[in-house]
C-alpha cells in the first residue's frame, strides 16, 4: 500500500454518499471506519468459525481460541510488550480505566491520598478516579493547562508529593490534538516511585507506542478508534501491577478454582477477563493491527503533516475563529468556535454538505469551561482522509459560517 | 384557522425547496428573524438543557389558550422551534394535546427531534405537552 488513496479502497464506508453529497469522513477521533479485512474475519467467524474459548475440545472452540490468543500476541508485538500476558482485553478504553482505577481503589487508595490527572482529560479518565476517590476518601488533583492546550509542566514539581498514588494522563487529548510530553511525566512520577496510567484512546493512533521503552506502568486504548470493531480494548499492565490488582468483575475464565468457601483467581491477564469476551472482536483487533502495519507509515506521516500544515493555514485566515489546541507537536485534529455561530449549527448544515464533524461538549465538559465555552467543533483525520478532503472541509465550513452569519 | 391547516401552511412553505441548503437557508432565515422570547423569560427555571443546543420555554395563559415563546443559542434550532410556536402557540391546552406532529416529518426536518441529537427539541415539545396536561388539570380541578 503506497498512496492514500490505496489506502481508501480498503474501506467501503468511505465509498458513501451522505445527503446526497460524497462522505467526507471527519470524526474519527470519535470512531473509525473499518478495513475490509477487519469486516471479512467478522463475517467468517459468525458464519461459521464460531466457538467459546478456553473452554472446549471441540474443533471450533480451538479455532477462536487460537484467534483470540493471537490477537494477544499482535499487541503485545504492536506495543513492544515484553510479555504477552501483560495485555488484557476489555470493552474499550474507559473500560480499561474503570479496571485500574476500581483495583486502586480495592488496594491503594487510602483517605489522603492523592490522584493526579491533567485538565485535558476526558470524562473516561475523570469519573473513574472519582469514583475510586469517593470510595476511599481520596483525592482528585489536577495539572492544569496553559492556554494553549500544554500540560503546566512547571507546575508538576509542586503537584508530585508522596501522597500521590497514581499519575492517570492522556497520551494525546481528544479535544486539543496535542502529543503530551507523556515520558516526562513517567519519569518523574517514577523518580518518587509513582505509577502512571497513560489513556492512550487517541495516542494509539497517531504515534508509535512503544510501551517498554515509556515505561509506563498501564496504557489503555480502545479498539474502535485503530480500525477494529467496537466493544473492544486493551489494557496493558506490568505484570506486577496485574498481579497485585484484584479482579474487577468475577465470573467465566477468571478463576483458578471455585468452591463455596473460598474462589482462587486465574493469573494475569485472564484473571481480568470474566465472562465470555468479545473474542470475534479481539480476533478481529489482530487483523486490524495486521492492517496497520502493513500500512507505509512515511507516506501517512507526511500526508497528516501536509494535512495539519495546510488545515492550519486555513483556519487561521477564517475571522472570528479560534483554534483550541496549539502545540508544534499536533494530530491532525482540530477542535474550535466561531464567533457568533452555534457549533451545532455548523455540524448541521456541514452534514448536509456531507462532511461529518463532531459537535458539542465532546465528553469533555471540564475542557470546554477551561477554555470558557459551552461547545465545541470538532474534525479528525485517520490514516484514509486526503488533503483533497481537507479542501472539502474548509470550502464547507466557509460557506457555512457565510450562511449563519 | 385549526392546528392541521397552519401545519399544511407549514408543509407547503417547504414545497418550494428542492435542496437541503435551500431548506436550511430558510430555516436560518426564520431562526434570525423572529424574536422568540424576552430577556426576561431567558430564565434558569425555563432552560431545556441538551448536550448540543440549550432551549428556552416560557408559557402563558390567556383566555384559556397557551402562548409559548422559546428560544435557542443555535439558530436553526430556533428556526424549527419558529415553526413549533407558531403551530402550538395561542391554542387550547386540548388542541395541544391532540395534535400530532406529522408536519415535521413530512418537511422533512424529524432527524431533528431525534433523542439522539439531544439539541432540547424533543424536550421542548414535551414540556408544551406538560403544560397543557398541567393546565387542563388545574382547569378541571377549579369547576
Amino acid at each position: 500500500m503506497s498512496s492514500i488513496c490505496d489506502i481508501r479502497n480498503f474501506f467501503p464506508a468511505l465509498d458513501q454518499t451522505v445527503n446526497g453529497k460524497k462522505l467526507v469522513y471527519l470524526d474519527n477521533a470519535a470512531t473509525s471506519q473499518k478495513p475490509v479485512s477487519v469486516i471479512k474475519l467478522v463475517d467468517k467467524m459468525n458464519s461459521g468459525v464460531n466457538g467459546n474459548i478456553h473452554r472446549a475440545v471441540h474443533e471450533l472452540s480451538a479455532k477462536t481460541t487460537a484467534l483470540y490468543e493471537s490477537a494477544r500476541d499482535k499487541v503485545q508485538y504492536f506495543i513492544n510488550a515484553s510479555r504477552r500476558e501483560e495485555i488484557v482485553f476489555t470493552a474499550g478504553a474507559t473500560a480499561s480505566i474503570n479496571m485500574v482505577a476500581f483495583g486502586f481503589a480495592q488496594k491503594i487508595l487510602k483517605p489522603g491520598n492523592i490522584v493526579l490527572i491533567s485538565g485535558g482529560e476526558h470524562h473516561s479518565n475523570i469519573v473513574p478516579w472519582q469514583m475510586a476517590c469517593e470510595r476511599t476518601g481520596a483525592t482528585l488533583r489536577v495539572l492544569p493547562l496553559d492556554n494553549n492546550g500544554c500540560w503546566r509542566m512547571d507546575l508538576l514539581d509542586s503537584l508530585l508529593d508522596s501522597n500521590v498514588k497514581i499519575v492517570s494522563v492522556a497520551h494525546i487529548s481528544n479535544v486539543l490534538g496535542i502529543i503530551n510530553p507523556i515520558e516526562k511525566i513517567i519519569e518523574k512520577a517514577h523518580s518518587m516511585n509513582i505509577p502512571v496510567l497513560i489513556d492512550g484512546a487517541q495516542g494509539i493512533v497517531h504515534s508509535k507506542v512503544d510501551v517498554q521503552k515509556l515505561d509506563c506502568d498501564f496504557y489503555a486504548f480502545s479498539g474502535h478508534k485503530i480500525y477494529a470493531p467496537t466493544g473492544t480494548g486493551v489494557l496493558y499492565g506490568k505484570y506486577d501491577w496485574l498481579e497485585k490488582l484484584p479482579p474487577f468483575m468475577g465470573g467465566g475464565d477468571m478463576i483458578e478454582s471455585v468452591s463455596f468457601a473460598k474462589t482462587t483467581y486465574a493469573a494475569p491477564p485472564l484473571k481480568f477477563e470474566a465472562g465470555t469476551p468479545n473474542f470475534i472482536g479481539v480476533a478481529a483487533l489482530g487483523v486490524a493491527l495486521d492492517f496497520i502495519s502493513q500500512i507505509d507509515s512515511t507516506q501517512v506521516h507526511k500526508n497528516e503533516e501536509e494535512i495539519v500544515k495546510y488545515i492550519l493555514k486555513e483556519l487561521s485566515s477564517i475571522d472570528g475563529l479560534i483554534l483550541y489546541g496549539n502545540s508544534k507537536n499536533k494530530i491532525p485534529l482540530f477542535s474550535f468556535t466561531v464567533k457568533g455561530v452555534h457549533p451545532t449549527d455548523l455540524a448541521m448544515l456541514m452534514d448536509k454538505m456531507g462532511v461529518a464533524l463532531r459537535s458539542g461538549q465532546m465528553c469533555s465538559e471540564p475542557v470546554m469551561e477551561r477554555f470558557g465555552t459551552e461547545s465545541m467543533l470538532r474534525a479528525s483525520f485517520a490514516v484514509y482522509n486526503t488533503i483533497e478532503e481537507a479542501g472539502i472541509f474548509i470550502q464547507s465550513l466557509k460557506r457555512a459560517i457565510t450562511m449563519l452569519s | 384557522m385549526t392546528i392541521k391547516e397552519v401545519e399544511q401552511q407549514v408543509i407547503d412553505d417547504f414545497a418550494i425547496f428542492t435542496d437541503w441548503m435551500d431548506k436550511y437557508e430558510y430555516l436560518i432565515e426564520l431562526g434570525k428573524n423572529v424574536p422568540v422570547i424576552s430577556d426576561k423569560a431567558k430564565l434558569e427555571s425555563n432552560l431545556i438543557k441538551g448536550c448540543q443546543s440549550r432551549v428556552w420555554l416560557d408559557a402563558e395563559i390567556k383566555d384559556g389558550k397557551i402562548f409559548f415563546s422559546a428560544d435557542s443559542d443555535a439558530i436553526i434550532t430556533k428556526g424549527i422551534i419558529s415553526l413549533l410556536i407558531r403551530v402550538f402557540s395561542g391554542r387550547t391546552p386540548q388542541e395541544i394535546l391532540q395534535a400530532n406532529l406529522d408536519f415535521i416529518t413530512e418537511i422533512g426536518l424529524q432527524e431533528n427531534l431525534s433523542p439522539t441529537r439531544a439539541n432540547g427539541l424533543l424536550s421542548m415539545i414535551k414540556q408544551i405537552k406538560a403544560y397543557a396536561i398541567a393546565y387542563l388539570a388545574k382547569e378541571e380541578s377549579s369547576k
